[in-house]
């Protein structure tokens, strides 16, 4: 961000500015890219040390591990299976990110994404024909469910003062509780499980073939990437998302500048909540097409990770979604070599503390770099005024 | 916020007689008024037991669960007293409570509860030592080492129960063998509270039936864990070091120029605060006898809503840490008995509203009573509360006290923020 822009007025502009090479390498200097990678880079190394250490404590050999996980990774199925999973764990990213702009902590979006898959299950089921209509009312209830959900904490947030982490670790357990009661409320029962009536013909999202298997690619591929333009877009190019950046940066230069920020924290958090409302909809209207209990969790507290991982850029997100998925699907093979496949959650937890104390590393780094870089160039230019006013 | 206190008289110094009476700090209700509040709590709990019939309301078996129930919830509330009192939001008491059952059992089966307790305590302790090097050292956000904790714990404790617990007798893929009980005693005059409990006369039994449950096979565990409160309370508020502690917690900048170690003091505090929901999660594997995945089932975080129930306070932290201990134990023994404490809850309702009526929040008092009345119509209008909901009444209650009575609440000034030596901005 300012890092780029710093070390190119740093830097006197190349002389063959014309040619696409000389461009980059003037928009992303070799050393600021270099820094910017160095901390995921770290990061996943330090994890794979750290695990290598648990799994030879535990007497695995852990050469064989990591093969045996890349190994999985290329067989159709399980590559299918991580597309889909990735797919779910990157809209999950995206809507803590909106969050984390504006420096609001969604760790809600566990209890909106469940409400809503509930909800747009049931709704889904419901309905019967209607065309696109029935996709559309599926995905604009699950959309509202999961606005409605965080609007709780951001109205609490602006009107009571009640910090959003808070507020959304508490709606979390309130939701898995409400969630449960409707089921068992409003759903059918099959066989030993309990769900929502199933969703038929125009509800369902269908699912795109991939050679060498049944399975089948999500069809909410295309909404994810969507998801993903639409947020590059407006987190980067329109005034609105300057406003959510500027109001995280910098609240009270934000207020100055015409910035109302309560409203713009309950807007931000129905958006995530929004967002966050569509995690839930790739698997229920893909392949499940009902809601029961079993339908999965920790995808909120996976987006957190990821949103963190990816610096909340969009394709920072979707490369750090498609790592954490790789890692839990293809550690379910380690059950077949005798190794327990919690050795994933590990290598996953260890590398989101890695790399955020990575980043900070790397942020005081840079600020050393800087003030050696402005130190230089005052001393090679003794005549300017600058190094006047400072020796004065 | 609260209301600005009126400006202090300029009390004339020469004129003993007319010093102005010690003010109460905002926040701190006088001890008569507590008791008062309890013992009036108490009389309409009774009253609702002999109006509804609902013997269970407070019998000695549903206050002795209770009990058992508040202690991990209790001891993971005051781990994160004392890492937030020090400034450190610890939102990874749920896997420092995980890595203290599995350590709880990885020794209790063998050598005993004790050393069991140890040995959890121990681990918890190590899970605090990360968020402590995270968030002081590397000065990472506190809410994403609580995070990660939260993602490595229950992963690591299933890692190791593979690798360890399956090749031992009674153990498995999901949990330990059997942990040996620690002792309990029974105060010998308790058979008298139990006749005169099942009389069912207004107010006395209801008195005898909480006596009781609270004297008759009492754990030792249990014990132990009301000394650490006490002494957490004390520590923190009647020792230098306490003081020093909670400094780093409210003006960490201020603290350091006073010649306090601001990042020393905050280890410990993690740390502590680690030990505390690591003893917890053991106090949790002990009373179930073993670890099981899954076994804290959101525990750490209904510790964080006793502390901010509590106000960041000991006393009324155990105060919310057995209300939620209470409605934990009371939907366990019969759902039907929950359905009255729906009425108790209109009732705090409408006393809130009329404090802040007189208060001044005229909107929040209207909130107040409007879910107040929601309350009676859903008990006239049912029999029995959802088991699924009962569940949900610790996180319900705290967000109707973050809501409805914010302004009482106050939370260490520099909790949550990132500390760095000298760089005060």
């Amino acid at each position: 961000m300012s890092s780029s822009t710093g070390s190119t007025a740093a830097n006197p502009p190349a002389a063959g500015t014309t040619s696409l090479v000389g461009r980059l390498r003037q928009r992303y200097p070799l050393r600021s890219v270099l820094l910017g990678l160095a901390a995921p880079v770290g990061a996943v190394l330090f994890a794979l040390l750290a695990s290598a250490v648990i799994l030879s404590l535990g007497g695995h050999s852990s050469s064989h591990v990591f093969s045996t996980m890349l190994k999985q990774a290329e067989r159709p199925t399980s590559f299918v299976d991580m597309v889909n999973q990735a797919m779910v764990y990157y809209l999950s990213a995206v809507a803590v990110s909106i969050g984390f702009r504006m420096n609001l902590f969604n760790i809600g979006v566990e209890g909106q994404y469940s409400l809503a898959a509930f909800a747009a299950a049931y709704v889904g089921g419901r309905l019967t024909g209607g065309g696109p209509f029935h996709l559309i009312a599926e995905v604009l209830v699950a959309v509202l469910v999961g606005a409605a959900w965080a609007g709780i904490a951001g109205v609490l947030k602006v009107t009571r003062g009640v910090s959003e982490v808070i507020s959304t670790i508490m709606l979390n357990a309130i939701a898995v509780g409400l969630g449960s009661y409707l089921l068992h409320k409003l759903g059918e029962s099959s066989g030993n499980n309990i769900q929502t009536r199933p969703i038929t013909g125009s509800g369902q999202v269908p699912g795109l073939s991939y050679s060498g298997t049944q399975a089948k690619i999500f069809g909410f591929l295309f909404v994810a990437i969507a998801v993903g333009l639409a947020y590059w877009f407006v987190a980067g190019r329109t005034r609105f998302g300057f406003r959510i950046k500027a109001t995280g940066l910098n609240e009270q230069a934000a207020v100055a500048s015409g910035v109302n920020v309560k409203r713009m924290t309950v807007v931000a958090m129905l958006l995530s909540g929004g967002v966050a409302g569509l995690v839930g909809l790739p698997e229920l209207l893909g392949q499940t097409h009902s809601f029961s209990q079993t339908a999965q969790s920790g995808l909120g507290f996976a987006g957190i990770a990821i949103a963190l991982l990816g610096r909340n850029s969009p394709v920072g997100m979707a490369l750090a979604a498609v790592l954490w998925s790789f890692l839990g699907k293809s550690a379910n093979q380690l059950d077949f070599i005798g190794v327990p496949r919690e050795i994933a959650a590990i290598m996953q937890g260890v590398i989101l503390l890695s790399v955020v104390i990575a980043y900070e590393l790397v942020r005081r780094y840079r600020l050393v770099l800087q003030q050696k870089d402005v130190a230089a160039q005052l001393a090679g230019t003794p005549a300017a005024p600058v190094s006047q006013a400072v020796t004065a | 916020m609260s209301a600005p206190t009126a400006p202090p008289t300029p009390a004339t110094p020469a004129d003993p007689q007319n010093r102005p009476a010690v003010r109460r700090r905002p926040g701190r209700l006088s001890p008569q008024l507590l008791i008062l509040l309890a013992l009036g709590a108490f009389l309409v709990l009774s009253a609702v037991r002999a109006f509804t019939g609902g013997n269970d309301l407070t019998s000695s078996g549903t206050i002795a669960a209770g009990l058992s129930a508040a202690v991990p919830i209790g001891l993971a509330g005051l781990g994160g007293l004392w890492s937030e009192r020090a400034g450190v939001v610890n939102i990874g008491l749920e896997g420092m409570m995980i890595l203290g059952t599995w350590g709880c059992a990885y020794l209790g089966w063998q050598h005993g509860a004790w050393a069991g307790l140890a040995f959890g305590t121990l681990l918890g302790a190590a899970g605090g030592l990360v968020h402590a090097i995270a968030t002081v050292t590397f000065g990472v956000d506190h809410i994403i080492s609580g995070v990660a904790i939260n993602i490595i714990a229950p992963g690591l404790a299933l890692y190791l129960t593979k690798v360890t617990f399956v090749h031992y007798p009674g153990g498995g893929q999901k949990q330990s063998p059997p942990i040996s009980d620690a002792k309990s005693i029974t105060l010998p005059f308790s058979h008298w509270l139990h006749t005169v409990e099942d009389k069912h006369w207004f107010a006395v039994s209801d008195l005898a039936g909480v006596l009781g449950g609270l004297v008759t096979r009492l754990s030792l565990v249990t014990v132990l864990a009301a000394l650490v409160v006490l002494a957490s309370a004390w520590i923190l508020w009647r020792t230098a070091f306490g003081l020093r502690l909670r400094s780093c917690g409210e003006a960490p900048y201020a603290a350091e120029s006073l010649g306090v170690n601001v990042y020393k003091y905050k280890y410990i505090a993690v740390i502590v605060s680690g030990a505390l929901a690591g003893f917890g999660g053991a106090a949790l594997a002990i009373a179930a006898h073993q670890f099981r995945d899954g076994q804290t089932g959101g525990r750490g975080f209904i510790g964080l809503a006793a502390l901010i129930f509590g106000n960041w306070r000991p006393g009324a932290l155990a105060a919310g840490a057995g209300l939620f201990g209470y409605t934990d134990a009371i939907q366990l023994r019969s759902s039907s008995a929950v359905h009255p404490l729906l009425l108790l809850v209109a009732i705090a309702l409408v006393l809130v509203a009329i404090w802040q009526w007189r208060t001044g929040q005229r909107a929040i008092a209207v909130v107040a009573v409007v879910i107040a009345a929601l309350a009676v119509l859903w008990y006239v209008d049912t029999d029995r509360v959802p088991d699924e909901l009962v569940g949900t009444t610790p996180y319900v209650v705290t967000i109707l006290v973050l809501a409805l009575a914010s302004q009482r609440l106050r939370m260490p000034k520099a909790d949550g923020r990132v500390y760095r030596k000298g760089e005060e901005t």
